[in-house]
């Protein structure tokens, strides 16, 4: 799995950091997405998936890989 | 096919916790609908999870406040589509909202709201304290479910917390669709010369809150620094403070479920997030207004259309939520929309979670035998108010 994240779009809700702290941050300035792991662990992409459904503004992008 | 014409935004209820049946009904037979808003325009009602999430995250789509149609009448007159003031910015758009937004963003974050819970703890221990002093019975919303958020997003303002008489009852004028547009622009105005008379008492004082480090370096000039204030502390108090009371109402008369987050406190994260997909206190929804012919769901929604987006009825759809009429708080309710959907999604998500973890947890394992001092049907409901709850919830304990 291969995480993209799109800051620019971000509108810092916030989501993806509640839903998985270990693959996705906030930064401090001005609460945008920080990703943290842009290829999670097999126990991570569940999560990861669920962040990008969860997040408001499409900022998030999963993909899977071979 | 005879032509489904929705009169009106459905809002009767006939029990506390659910929206009008009539919403249901529309959902399940057609779930975008054409729409009579009270001031005659005819536009749209949306009522299902899809259609919420596809229509907020559609940027075709405008919140801009002078293109709204409102669905609900205000003291039985039409609430004109207005001027949104400048820094009122949930009323906007990009690029407008984005410049506004990313100043307060990184003041919500998840790591910045989890480093408020000791102080959240203090405020809410401070006030069972208090309500075990007052004895019982009490009215659980001026001793706990008002103050607590209330003194929260005071201090993280830097509001003073002693002045908030002026703000709150101008608030309760401000959102009862009962009082006239007259009389609910003069509270708004009140509550903005407070507002603009503090920015200016906050530029000499250089205090750590947010209000003084957005005067210190936001660039923002003094009408947009009060309405934004005035956003914000209007958010802060009235979302937080109705769940707190409407929740604590449900799980009262839901005992099997206060029972099974009593024997398992890991349960409350789910618990909140369930609450607030049962309860959706932004019980008349939303609005977007199509800034183009939009084609969505078959259907043609032409540009200057109002769509009505109920969050109660999304949140209640049984395509994605099961059983979506009981309260269950072990269920995965992630994924509501009680908090909305796309660039507007609520800023202070994140603070109203905390609050209600802690609020919630405080408040049963100091009072476990909790219960409602008055029968059910007598407690008052706030069914006129933009934002539902209950407006007292009288509660006793031994």
């Amino acid at each position: 799995m291969r995480i993209e994240v799109d800051p620019d779009v971000c509108i810092g809700s916030g989501m993806c950091a509640l839903t998985d702290p270990d693959v996705f941050d906030q930064s401090e300035e001005d609460g945008t997405v920080v990703l943290l792991d842009g290829r999670p662990a097999p126990d991570h992409q569940e999560r990861a998936r669920q962040a990008q459904h969860l997040c408001p503004s499409g900022a998030i992008r999963v993909m899977d890989e071979r | 096919m005879t032509e489904t014409v929705s009169t009106g935004l459905p809002v009767g209820r006939s029990n506390p916790f659910d929206p009008s049946d009539e919403l249901g009904r529309l959902r399940a037979q057609r779930p975008l609908c054409p729409m009579r808003f009270p001031d005659g325009h005819v536009g749209w009602l949306a009522s299902s999870h899809s259609l919420a999430r596809e229509l907020l995250a559609d940027q075709r789509f405008s919140n801009r406040g002078e293109l709204q149609h409102s669905p609900v009448a205000v003291g039985g007159e039409v609430m004109p589509p207005r001027e949104v003031p400048r820094g009122l910015f949930l009323a906007t758009d990009p690029p407008d909202h984005t410049r506004y937004r990313r100043l307060l963003t990184g003041q919500f974050t998840v790591r910045r709201m989890n480093q408020l819970t000791s102080r959240i703890e203090r405020i809410v221990a401070d006030h069972l304290a208090a309500m075990r002093e007052h004895g019982s019975p009490a009215d659980l919303v001026p001793v706990f479910a008002r103050p607590i958020p209330s003194l929260v997003i005071c201090e993280m303002l830097g509001v003073p917390y002693a002045e908030r008489d002026t703000f709150q009852r101008n608030t309760a004028v401000a959102m009862n669709l009962e009082h006239t547009v007259e009389q609910m622009n003069a509270a708004v105005a009140e509550i903005q010369t407070y507002l603009r008379d503090l920015v200016r008492r906050k530029r000499s004082q250089h205090d750590d809150d947010l209000l003084s480090g957005l005067i210190a370096s936001s660039g923002l000039d003094e009408e947009e620094l009060t309405n934004v204030t005035f956003l914000l502390l209007v958010a802060g108090h009235e979302t937080t403070a109705n769940m707190l009371g409407l929740g604590t109402f449900a799980l009262l008369q839901n005992p099997r479920q206060l029972a099974a987050l009593r024997s398992d406190p890991a349960l409350m994260d789910n618990a909140v997030e369930e609450l607030l997909r049962y309860l959706t206190i932004v019980q008349f929804g939303t609005t977007r207004t199509a800034l183009q012919d939009v084609e969505v769901d078959g259907h043609v929604i032409k540009a200057g259309d109002t769509v009505s987006i109920s969050l109660p009825a999304a949140n209640r759809d049984p395509e994605k939520f099961e059983h979506p009429d009981a309260l269950d708080v072990s269920r995965a309710a992630a994924g509501h929309v009680a908090f909305g959907h796309g660039i507007h999604q609520c800023l202070g998500q994140q603070l109203a979670r905390i609050e209600m973890r802690i609020g919630y947890t405080g408040l049963f394992r100091e009072f476990p035998d909790l219960r409602l001092a008055v029968p059910a049907q007598d407690v008052p409901l706030r069914d006129q108010m933009s934002i539902y709850g209950v407006h007292s919830l009288p509660v006793e304990w031994s």
